[in-house]
């Protein structure tokens, strides 16, 4: 099991680098100048010509990407083209409420979906299952945003029960914090409640038929017991793929929920970043979303040993 | 042949069925699939339950549990009496509490009938805790002493195995030990042994016995195989498309059958009596096989594991027109040879010649023209045709990679359904329309599409029904006539071997032990090995053909060579 974990992690180092060049590359390759943005439009072009020398954006492309490498072997980001600080300063102070808000996110879809996901396999083919599956539908096909704007107007504009927007840190209080995240978590959700719902009521539906859950039940063991003891455990693996894929995207794709709540979080740094074409914090951001994909993978990978003994690394 | 004769007529009545209908659930009108069944069963006593797959054997054993699949069958009609306790009127807590108490069942698949992700330990302790109030010390020591009744060795270490770190015939002890740890009164057996080897099955069949000895068991044993009937019943009943259509004590079934039905059934049994030798043939052998070697595994990145030798040092060859069987267990070693010879693997050593090219060692590419003289047919012949594909495709796609015209494979299909003997508007349909002996001869077809020199048929009628395999044995008969093909057998039942090979070669652990004409190896076999396996195959002294025993037992016990 270590030398897996310890291969996996090995293994991350090539994906990395590729990531790396390819987002370096991009990045060089868009149109749109930084040192354009930074000077604003009354500048001459001897002003941008400065600029660019100081950021280093004359030197010829090579020169950049391993200056930009150096860096990153030495564990620094670099600076803000834009604001001038560290990126990595500016990540770790974004990274919190977007991982805040992603694992509130995961443990509400976990928690609803994987039930309703059970109970549809339960009843297939019943109006529960139809309701489920309505559902599912339902949460697939609506965006985000508007999700996010009917529960605004709903729970915090007609019913007060909580702000509109904002964020606060659980350091501040537990109920600032849920308060705040609950509607954009909700939000999140949505589509993941369908999607893990669905997950687990195809993977349960196929285990549901399987000879052991007949054992069980000649056993004369409760419905319940059938269910989540015998059922759910061989279900789990399919399920556990998809809330990995799904967390690893929710980090990256919180974007639209960060400015319809106004949360400081990365999706928001990202956007402004591209938007003043900020080079560095448009690598780390990227290369960040990368490594997280990478570890959850991981992660995933490892758990299903946890639930299926035949399952050995 | 000795059979049981113990008369029960005074002993209690354990379960009794009266008019049992079952239908698909919501069409009270549609064609029952049971159709008033009536069945007695009293304690001590075994009843054997028998006919082919769709018969209804096990939906009645399930109805008995009140495990019908929910939503697809239902009871329509009729009564199931378990001691005096309506069963098609309990409610679904009454019926669990019954179930493993009273009643109790076990299944034909050990591998799949058990939680691969629970200790089989606590797979067992779990009926105790559910029907028990037994402190948890309490409870595991019953479970441990269980697992000694049923002769399992290491009770401790096995406890805390999971499934599949065991092997068949412990995986059914395992079954056997929670079926029968509350002492039940009915113990239903659907095919219990039919997916194990014949020294593995003469086992559990015995402890099954033991069990129902010790503890006055009444078993419902529901079987297609006329050997284990004719071990086992002290009862049989034959049920024909959910009717049962005749009832007898054992000997009275096997010797005086009433009804065509039975009769039918008895004939198709493949008995021990090797064929008649075929002629030698003067031609070149087809296929020739030296010093073949295959060893598994041996990779690994920073661990080198073991390597698992499958085949070793195996020589054999086959003239046109003739039948190789391989008989062994599984594990022998006898589907690594024939994955080997067709070269979906790729042997570690030795020389496989084939129309007389050596093809060992060639390369994909290589072999590629060489692959039409050597086709197989697999045991399960839904999983071997592509469900997506009608069968006009499946039979066509070979002769069109090896340069045939469209029109011409498509005539060329049209003739080959005549030959397996199915309709030809059965082209334009799919794998899942026809039944298991269909898909077969459709599989069949597809092999000798290719116009083999060497047909390797893998297990291909093990999964079939006893009369609709010995049709399909008939079937290779004639293709082996018409064409001239030169076969190899695989198969672990020696009765099936015995019916068409003119060779046999018998494996153990990846070596060879016995290589023989059939008829010698099978009626005077020289290694121990081979007589166990001989000793083991049920009902091996009877001629179920022909109502009475075989003239010559093979190989009786303890024999000499």
């Amino acid at each position: 099991m270590f030398v897996y974990i310890l291969k996996r992690v090995l293994a991350t180092i090539p994906v990395m680098l590729i990531v790396a060049i390819f987002v370096f590359l991009l990045l060089r390759l868009t149109p749109g100048d930084p040192a354009a943005i930074l000077a604003g439009d009354a500048a001459t072009p001897a002003q941008l010509d400065r600029i660019r020398e100081r950021l280093g954006l004359n030197d010829p492309l090579l020169t950049q990407f391993f200056t930009w490498m150096g860096q990153l072997a030495r564990g620094d980001l670099g600076v803000s083209l834009l604001s001038n600080t560290s990126v990595a300063g500016m990540v770790a102070d974004r990274l919190g409420p977007t991982i805040n808000i992603a694992l509130m996110t995961i443990v509400i879809s976990v928690a609803l979906a994987v039930p309703m996901g059970v109970i549809a396999a339960w009843r297939h083919r019943t109006w529960v299952d139809f309701l489920v599956m309505s559902f599912s539908v339902l949460g697939f096909s609506v965006p985000v945003f508007v999700i996010g704007y009917i529960l605004i107007q709903i729970f915090a504009i007609e019913l007060r029960w909580v702000p509109v927007q904002g964020y606060k840190d659980p350091s501040e209080g537990f109920g600032a914090f849920f308060s705040r995240a609950i509607l954009p978590s909700l939000t999140l959700a949505t589509i993941y409640i369908a999607l893990i719902a669905r997950m687990t009521r195809a993977s349960m539906l196929e285990v549901l038929g399987e000879d052991y859950i007949r054992t069980a039940r000649a056993k004369g063991v409760r419905e319940n017991v059938v269910l989540f003891r015998h059922a759910l455990r061989n279900a789990a693996v399919p399920i556990l793929t998809i809330i990995g894929t799904g967390f690893a995207l929710l980090i990256s794709g919180v974007v639209v929920t960060e400015s319809v709540f106004n949360i400081p979080g990365i999706g928001r740094l990202t956007v402004d970043a591209i938007l003043a074409r900020d080079y560095p914090v448009i690598q780390a951001m990227i290369l960040l979303t990368a490594g997280i994909y990478v570890f959850v993978n991981l992660l995933v990978d490892v758990s299903y040993s946890l639930f299926d003994p035949r399952i050995r690394y | 042949m000795e059979f049981k004769s113990k008369d029960f007529s005074n002993a209690p009545r354990v379960l009794k069925i009266r008019k049992l209908k079952v239908g698909l659930t919501g069409r009270p009108n549609a064609a029952p699939v049971l159709d008033g069944i009536d069945l007695d069963i009293r304690a001590g006593e075994t009843h054997c339950l028998v006919g082919e797959s769709g018969s209804g054997k096990s939906v009645t054993s399930l109805a008995a549990m009140g495990l019908l699949p929910k939503g697809a069958l239902e009871v329509q009609g009729g009564l199931i009496d378990l001691e005096g306790f309506e069963i098609t009127s309990a409610s679904p807590s009454q019926m669990r509490e019954l179930r493993a108490r009273r009643i109790a069942m076990i299944f034909q698949e050990p591998m799949t009938a058990l939680n691969p992700v629970i200790r089989v330990g606590e797979q067992i302790l779990e009926v105790l805790n559910t029907h028990s109030d037994l402190s948890p010390s309490e409870a595991k020591k019953l479970t441990l002493d269980m697992m000694e009744q049923v002769h399992l060795p290491d009770v401790e270490r096995i406890y805390s195995a999971f499934p599949h770190q065991l092997s068949g015939g412990q995986r059914q002890r395992i079954m056997i030990a929670m079926a029968l740890i509350l002492d039940p009164d009915l113990l239903i057996a659907d095919e219990p042994t039919t997916a194990l080897d014949v020294t593995t099955q003469l086992q559990i069949l015995k402890l099954i016995a033991e069990m129902q000895e010790r503890h006055g068991t009444a078993v419902l044993f529901i079987t297609h195989d006329m050997g284990v009937v004719a071990e086992i019943a002290d009862t049989v009943s034959v049920m024909q498309k959910g009717r049962i259509v005749e009832r007898a004590p054992i000997r009275e079934l096997l010797t005086d059958p009433k009804e065509a039905y039975t009769r039918k059934l008895l004939t198709a049994v493949p008995n021990l009596a090797p064929r008649p030798a075929r002629g030698d043939v003067a031609e070149k052998d087809v296929v020739t096989v030296q010093g073949l070697d295959m060893a598994y595994g041996g990779g690994g990145f920073f661990r080198k594991s073991d390597r698992v030798k499958a085949a070793r040092d195996v020589n054999f060859s086959i003239p046109p027109g003739r039948t190789l069987g391989i008989v062994g267990e599984s594990g022998s070693g006898k589907s690594t040879v024939a994955r080997c010879i067709m070269r979906l693997i790729d042997p570690t050593a030795g020389k496989i010649t084939v129309a007389g090219t050596e093809i060992a060692r060639l390369s994909r590419r290589q072999l590629q023209p060489h692959r039409k003289h050597l086709q197989i047919v697999f045991q399960d012949p839904y999983r071997s045709l592509n469900p997506r594909w009608t069968v006009a495709r499946s039979l066509c796609e070979g002769p069109i990679n090896f340069g045939t015209s469209r029109d011409e494979a498509m005539t060329k299909a049209a003739e080959l359904m005549e030959l397996v003997d199915l309709p030809r508007d059965a082209l334009d349909r799919y794998p899942h329309q026809f039944s298991g002996g269909q898909r077969q001869r459709i599989a069949i077809a597809r092999a000798v599409a290719m116009k083999p020199d060497l047909l390797v048929a893998d297990e291909a009628v093990s999964a079939l029904d006893v009369s609709v395999q010995a049709q399909v044995l008939d079937l290779l008969d004639d293709i082996q006539e018409k064409f001239g093909v030169a076969m190899l057998f695989i198969t672990h039942d020696l009765r099936v071997a015995a019916q068409i090979c003119d060779d046999v070669l018998v494996m153990q652990k990846g070596f060879v032990v016995e290589h023989g004409p059939a008829g010698q190896v099978l009626s005077t076999p020289r290694h121990d090995y081979t007589r166990n396996l001989i000793n083991a195959a049920p009902g091996r002294n009877w001629d179920f053909s022909n109502y009475r025993a075989l003239d010559h037992a093979p190989a009786p016990k303890g024999a000499i060579a």
